[in-house]
């Protein structure tokens, strides 16, 4: 499959593929990157511009889903990947071994969505907002690498600020941050 | 005063003793019931009780959130903190409420003057997020369904090649600490003392006749030793008989036995 990207590349400045070829290429740059691949690094690659390379992979996702392949092509955390249908989870699941990962406590969610939302956000604000105390929910998101520092606030004591990571967006299936529902959607549910 | 409720409402900070239960480094951890929080639970005993989040009966409230922390038996004292701090708001929400309103404030809009409105507030702003959490949880199940591939073995993973110059040099500046410290402790294992020194030095001169006190000296490892060694010579000169003799200014100096 490198071969394929190398005779590819060797073809530089102006490659002439059509569609399926590229779409072929696409198909395998998405596969051996260890993370979501952008639509732009795609098209560095492939020395395309990205409206050809977003085509694509678009025509390359439609497939997958024409098929009914066990895969889907997705976006994720602002980039494309090539992953399991939910559907299959459980025979990946026997196959693989693995159970669901821990999950996150009640605190750890709760902390988490308010960083979600109000980030770059520090300790305190998230004080005033749960009503109390998070550092042990902090940082079991800090060791599970789902939230970042973000320096610190200019204010009395230049707290610390923290935000969601690239991690959080692949561990909870975004795109990215827009797709998170807006806060006050969930006022309609409250009333 | 009017006192239109006759229950009291007490809470006695020393009976409600906190048990710690695991004690870390920087926390102390229990974990109160299924409550993420002092909202929470007030949240949970708003619906419990059917009341509308706009209008809480606060007395009610607050009498179902004090029994509850009294039957908690194992307080969190980070988080029952946080609880006790809320039940105090409660109680002064309570009480705010009962006392006459001021009629020289009568004018003013009731609903500013409602003592319960800050809390109100905080109670729907973070039931908004509890349903942010709720959505997240949602979604990080459903994402554990999905699987990608498996990490391929390319040069990142392979640490036989990604090491760079700088790992390199990192990795030898660790070993020359290492080494630094073996040497350290050798020394220490090999420290001789004054009287085996005299005794060696004595020994050695005894059998050959005579010493350099250069060679003697440059067998010598550490500092330590050769101020050891250098003692032992004074003191052999002295008790023994032995003489010094140096052949040339500045030359070596030898031991030589009499």
């Amino acid at each position: 499959m490198s071969e394929a990207v190398e005779e590819a590349l060797e073809d530089a400045p102006k490659p002439t593929r059509d569609l399926s070829e590229l779409v072929a290429v696409v198909e395998a740059l998405i596969f051996v990157a260890d993370e979501p691949i952008t639509t732009k690094l795609l098209a560095d690659v492939l020395d395309e511009d990205k409206q050809a390379a977003e085509a694509a992979v678009e025509q390359l996702r439609q497939e997958y889903e024409a098929r009914e392949s066990g895969l889907q092509i997705r976006v994720i955390a602002g980039g494309w990947q090539i992953a399991t249908r939910t559907e299959f989870h459980e025979e990946v699941r026997k196959f693989l071994r693995t159970r669901p990962s821990a999950k996150l406590s009640l605190a750890a969610l709760e902390t988490l969505a308010v960083i979600a939302y109000k980030q770059p956000v520090t300790v305190p604000e998230i004080l005033e907002i749960r009503g109390v105390q998070s550092a042990s929910a902090i940082k079991t998101l800090l060791d599970k690498r789902l939230i970042v520092a973000k320096g610190r606030k200019e204010t009395v004591g230049r707290p610390m600020q923290y935000g969601t990571s690239k991690d959080f967006l692949i561990q909870f299936g975004l795109k990215d941050l827009t797709e998170l529902p807006s806060i006050e959607d969930f006022e309609d549910l409250v009333s | 005063m009017s006192q239109p409720e006759p229950e009291t409402y007490t809470f006695d900070f020393y009976k409600e003793t906190a048990e710690i239960v695991a004690e870390s480094s920087d926390e102390l951890r229990i974990k109160i019931g299924e409550f993420a929080g002092p909202l929470d639970l007030l949240l949970f005993l708003i619906r419990q009780e059917q009341a509308n989040i706009f209008d809480i009966p606060i007395a009610r409230i607050t009498d179902e959130y004090l029994r509850f922390i009294r039957l908690m038996k194992t307080l969190d004292i980070a988080v029952a903190a946080d609880f006790l701090v809320m039940a105090a708001t409660l109680i002064e929400i309570k009480s705010k409420m009962l006392l006459p309103r001021d009629p020289n404030a009568a004018t003013e809009a009731d609903e500013l003057d409602d003592p319960r409105q800050e809390l109100v507030d905080r109670l729907l702003e973070y039931e908004k997020y509890k349903s942010a959490a709720q959505m997240l949880y949602e979604k990080t199940t459903l994402e554990q369904a999905v699987f990608s591939r498996g990490k391929i073995e390319s040069d990142d993973e392979n640490a036989e090649v990604s090491a760079t110059v700088f790992d390199l040099l990192t990795v030898f500046q660790k070993i020359v600490a290492r080494r630094a410290e073996e040497i350290k402790m050798e020394i220490h294992r090999e420290e001789i003392s004054l009287a085996d020194m005299i005794k060696d030095l004595r020994r050695r001169i005894l059998e050959a006749g005579e010493v350099s006190l250069l060679a003697f000296f440059e067998e010598m490892h550490s500092r330590r030793e050769l101020v050891t060694a250098f003692i032992a010579a004074l003191e052999i000169v002295r008790t023994e008989t032995v003489k010094l003799v140096q052949k040339k200014t500045f030359g070596d100096v030898i031991l030589r036995k009499v």
